[in-house]
């Protein structure tokens, strides 16, 4: 079987379906390889090492088109702006096209692929099952594309991630806030964790929680009894009072954080709008926003898709071609899951579609002259289904019903100690008598003395001042000593012994205890 | 002397304890507090000589030269590990002296009459009262300490009820001693003193051995109330005062260290805990099915060689073998392999609060690397070893997911989240409150059984 290689006519496109380690792997699964001049030059692979991996190198697009029997590309097919042919149309009828087609947003290219009367293989529609991690290239791409989003925001941020201490003063860290912690996102996280930033991210989906955590991010909660895990590994949409509780919780955060990656993008669907115009205005001046989600029109109100705009001091970058911008990796990548894909689909050498096959007949979406991509089929998802949150709720609940309910308790009980106390201050005031009432001053003013001074002590202490405080309360012996008089000479004494033994001992053994802290 | 210049004395020495006080609330003042204290003491002892109060001064002299020798020996004498013991029965001497005083102040003959003559004779029942029950409850405390007595709480029926009848009781003989006749008075007294020393037996011996330190604490506050009730017996300014402050700050110590236990104070100082549910000896469900996995000393050895952080939870059982010494040795070696080594301290780890402090710090180790329960709590997952040295409630995690737990809801050190536990521990028995630990029955806990101190000698010597 021969696999045909394109060069990407899309602008600005820097990648590259297969990589010369690909090249040699397909050879030796029995294919032959055959690629478009210069298709590789711009991701740096050369024709050279294309051919000396095994591969033909043909001089246009047309011989592909027309001899390959399975086409590997990356971006959709489109309407080549130099000979104004639409390359859907150069699909021959008994060959395979396997690129990203996202068929939710491109039904009349999927149409006219259909026309043609070959297949189509969409490789944006591998399901997320463990089986098929191997071929998955949007979470390759989202890995990439996470991890530019941080640098392409570094680069537009006029100041250092990582916080420091240096001769000519402290710089304070980078926050960072990630919305939709993915995989897109969570690439996100690491990457600014490692250069340095604080890190915070959110996600609807509670299980995800751990993920983030275990990046070593801080993970934002919303309290609210809902989980956001929805099929295929996504998220679903939420309802509204959830919404309206995240969209607090982000006019919150825009406040503080210096840059926000956005990465809620729904497939086939409009992305929703999470940053509003409002909240990127009350960012600090000289913030970045990196809207991952732009393809799908941007999470963020202002986005220009494909652009970087800037808005009120805030650099707003809706770049929808970040895997593109590390073109050597990102390619490497996708032809390693392609590779994958097409042993998968061709398992002896021979292109075999099973359209029974949960990953075959998922991302088929033209064969036969038909369109047969169906948006509405459930997706498998390889996460477990997270538990709703329902038992974490009712325990708050309880808890909130039980604090409430102290909390009442505790109003009584505090109503009555108080009326007791002032009835007991009056009485005080009625019947003791003058000299009594001064003790009594005294005896209350050294009690919040003694609460003021030990308030704070530190735990490392308790020892020490315990011991101190019974050497002092030895002062009882003055009491002794006041009646070491007259007839009664023995009980005094006694106290005034007990007592000395309690003083000497105390500040001794505290003393001794002192000259062992030491730093 | 004049008596304006013993008040003066008696003013300096008052803030020269507050002073003391304040100074012993941090490390770097420590001594100097320490200092103030004795300094205070010596002022109000002097003054009070000098003041023409004291009828015979030999006796006096005689009586102190003893006292003084006493304490000077125990406090020379006792090991560090002893601590919380001698600090209990100190308190007991405080109680006593406070008794005494009371009941001489009694039959002192008075001038007093009416309302004054009343306050002074309740101020007296009060003065006993207190003076009583310190002394008896800080014998029990001081024999539990001391494992003369079990740590686990005798909880009568109905002990509460008891507690209020014997104070409603003491209440009534008070009444009877104010009103009575003062041949019968003596004897009231003698009874209400009966009656207080009961009651601070039975409520200590109510209280399980977790609480120990809080009840040490808690003691100390007391003991400081009797003096405050003596100084007004006495009418005397500076007993009040360092009463008070006594009593008031040992009251906020033991409320701190309720909060560190997530425990209610009123709970604690009720006594009973951990037997609400009648079951002292909650064996754990882990216990059945799986087994604890020993360890070796050559083991241990090998494991904090390599890694790259340890942190040491010591416990109780580190104090009882006097293994600190020991563990400085490993430290040492450790730090100079450039192994970081750390030392968690859990509130109430030991028998006393900053128990493990004091131990640590008799071993020289520096305190800086000595680190408290919140501070240390997140460092856990990014730790190699942990090195649980005798520490048992303070490191189970059924505390915060075993509801049936007695010490749940009690924060613990949550060592469990480094990637190997070792736990030294003479065998499987349970801690002081007498809980099962299923951090034992974890994978990655390994157990090596022995005294902690030998085990360690082996992998220090194995470390060198």
């Amino acid at each position: 079987m021969i696999i045909g290689v394109l060069k990407e006519i899309h602008p600005g496109e820097r990648r590259v379906a297969m990589a010369p380690s690909v090249v040699k792997q397909s050879l030796k699964n029995g294919h032959s390889v055959m690629i478009e001049q210069g298709a590789g030059v711009i991701a740096n692979f050369t024709d050279d090492q294309y051919e000396d991996s095994g591969a033909e190198i043909v001089e246009n697009a047309y011989q592909v088109w027309k001899r390959a029997d399975v086409i590997l590309k990356i971006r959709a097919p489109e309407e080549n702006h130099e000979t104004g042919e639409h390359e859907a149309e150069l699909l021959r009828k008994d060959s395979c096209l396997i690129c990203l087609l996202n068929p939710g947003r491109n039904s009349e290219l999927l149409e006219m692929l259909a026309n043609t009367g070959g297949t189509a293989i969409a490789v944006d529609q591998i399901p997320r099952i463990s089986r098929a991690q191997s071929m998955d290239v949007l979470s390759s791409m989202a890995n990439i594309s996470g991890y530019r989003a941080v640098t392409e925001a570094a680069h537009h941020f006029g100041r250092l991630f990582t916080g420091q201490i240096t001769a000519a003063g402290k710089i304070p860290p980078a926050k960072v806030l990630v919305i939709g912690a993915g995989v897109a996102g969570l690439s996100a996280v690491g990457s600014a964790q490692s250069l340095g930033a604080i890190v915070r991210a959110f996600d609807t989906r509670t299980s995800v929680r751990e993920e983030v955590q275990s990046m070593g991010a801080e993970y934002l909660e919303i309290k609210f009894e809902e989980d956001g895990a929805g099929s295929g590994g996504y998220a679903k949409t939420m309802s509204k009072e959830f919404i309206e509780a995240e969209m607090k919780l982000f006019a919150e955060q825009a406040k503080e954080v210096n840059i926000i990656i956005t990465t809620a993008a729904i497939p086939g669907k409009k992305s929703p709008i999470l940053i509003t115009k409002e909240m990127v205005e009350s960012m600090i001046p000289g913030s970045v926003i990196v809207d991952l989600a732009a393809e799908g029109g941007g999470n963020c109100e202002l986005t220009i898709p494909g652009e970087t705009c800037v808005h009120k001091k805030v650099t707003i970058i809706g770049l929808t071609d970040l895997p593109s911008r590390l073109p050597t990796q990102a390619s490497q990548l996708f032809s390693n899951n392609t590779a994958k894909l097409i042993q998968h689909l061709c398992p002896d050498a021979k292109l075999n579609l099973d359209l029974d096959d949960e990953i075959t007949g998922a991302i088929t979406v033209v064969h036969d002259g038909k369109v047969i991509w169906d948006p509405e089929k459930p997706k498998p998802t390889a996460e477990p289904v997270a538990q709703p949150l329902k038992q974490e709720t009712l325990v708050t609940e309880d808890h909130a019903k039980l604090s409430v309910k102290e909390s009442k308790n505790g109003f009584w009980l505090k109503l009555l100690t108080w009326t007791f106390a002032a009835g007991l201050v009056v009485l005080l005031g009625f019947g003791g008598s003058s000299e009594f009432l001064s003790h009594i001053t005294v005896f209350v003013l050294a009690c919040f003395v003694g609460y003021m001074v030990v308030w704070n002590v530190s735990p490392s202490l308790h020892t020490p001042l315990m011991s101190v405080t019974n050497a002092i309360s030895g002062i009882i012996v003055i009491g002794g000593m006041t009646h070491l008089s007259g007839d009664q000479i023995i009980l005094p004494a006694v106290a005034v012994l007990i007592a000395t033994v309690n003083i000497v001992g105390g500040f001794l053994v505290t003393s001794r205890m002192l000259e062992m802290f030491q730093k | 002397m004049p008596e304006g210049l013993l008040t003066v004395s008696y003013i300096v020495a008052g803030v020269l304890f507050i002073l003391s006080l304040r100074g012993l609330s941090n490390q770097e003042t420590a001594s100097r507090g320490n200092l103030c204290g004795v300094a205070g003491m010596i002022i109000a002892v002097l003054a009070t000589i000098l003041g023409g109060r004291v009828g015979s001064i030999g006796t006096l002299m005689v009586v102190m030269l003893v006292g003084g020798g006493i304490g000077l020996i125990v406090a020379r004498r006792v090991a560090m590990t002893e601590m919380p013991e001698l600090v209990a029965i100190l308190h007991s001497f405080v109680g006593v002296a406070a008794v005494l005083v009371g009941i001489v102040s009694h039959m002192e003959p008075g001038s007093l009459s009416g309302t004054e003559l009343l306050i002074h004779e309740i101020e007296i029942v009060l003065g006993v009262f207190i003076g009583a029950y310190t002394f008896t409850g800080s014998v029990i405390a001081f024999l539990k300490l001391r494992g003369s007595i079990g740590g686990k709480p005798l909880t009568l029926p109905l002990r509460h009820q008891l507690n209020l009848l014997l104070v409603l009781i003491s209440v009534l003989f008070g009444a009877w001693f104010v009103n009575g006749s003062p041949e019968e008075q003596l004897m009231y007294l003698l009874i209400i003193i009966a009656i207080a020393g009961l009651l601070g037996i039975h409520m200590i011996m109510a209280i399980g051995g977790a609480d120990m330190p809080v009840v040490v604490s808690m003691l100390n506050s007391y003991s400081g109330w009797a003096a405050a009730s003596a100084g007004f017996m006495l009418s005397n300014d500076l007993l009040i005062i360092t009463g008070a402050l006594v009593g008031s700050s040992g009251a906020i110590l033991s409320y701190i260290m309720c909060r560190g236990m997530n425990r209610s104070f009123i709970s604690v100082i009720a006594g009973g805990f951990g037997v609400a549910e009648g079951t002292i000896a909650v064996v754990s469900k882990e216990d059945d099915g799986k087994e604890a996995q020993s360890t070796s000393a050559e083991e241990t050895a090998d494991l904090l060689r390599s890694s790259k952080q340890v942190i040491v939870v010591p416990g109780y059982g580190m104090a009882v073998a006097q293994a600190q010494h020991i563990v400085h040795e490993i430290t040492k070696n450790l730090r100079s392999r450039n192994v970081s080594v750390k030392f968690a301290i859990h509130p109430v780890a030991g028998r006393l609060p900053g128990h493990m402090n004091v131990l640590l710090a008799e071993a020289n180790l520096p305190y800086d690397i000595v680190f408290e329960m919140d501070e240390i709590n997140s460092e856990f997952n990014a730790t190699d070893v942990v090195l649980v040295i005798g520490a048992n409630d303070i490191v189970n995690p059924g505390a915060l997911d075993d509801e049936s737990s007695p010490i749940f809801g009690m924060p613990v050190l949550e060592v469990w989240d480094a990637k190997t536990v070792i736990v030294l521990k003479r065998s499987m028995a349970t801690g002081y409150s007498g809980v099962g630990n299923p951090l034992y029955f974890r994978d990655n806990t390994r157990m090596l059984f022995g005294d902690a101190k030998e085990s360690l000698n082996k992998v220090a010597a194995l470390l060198n």
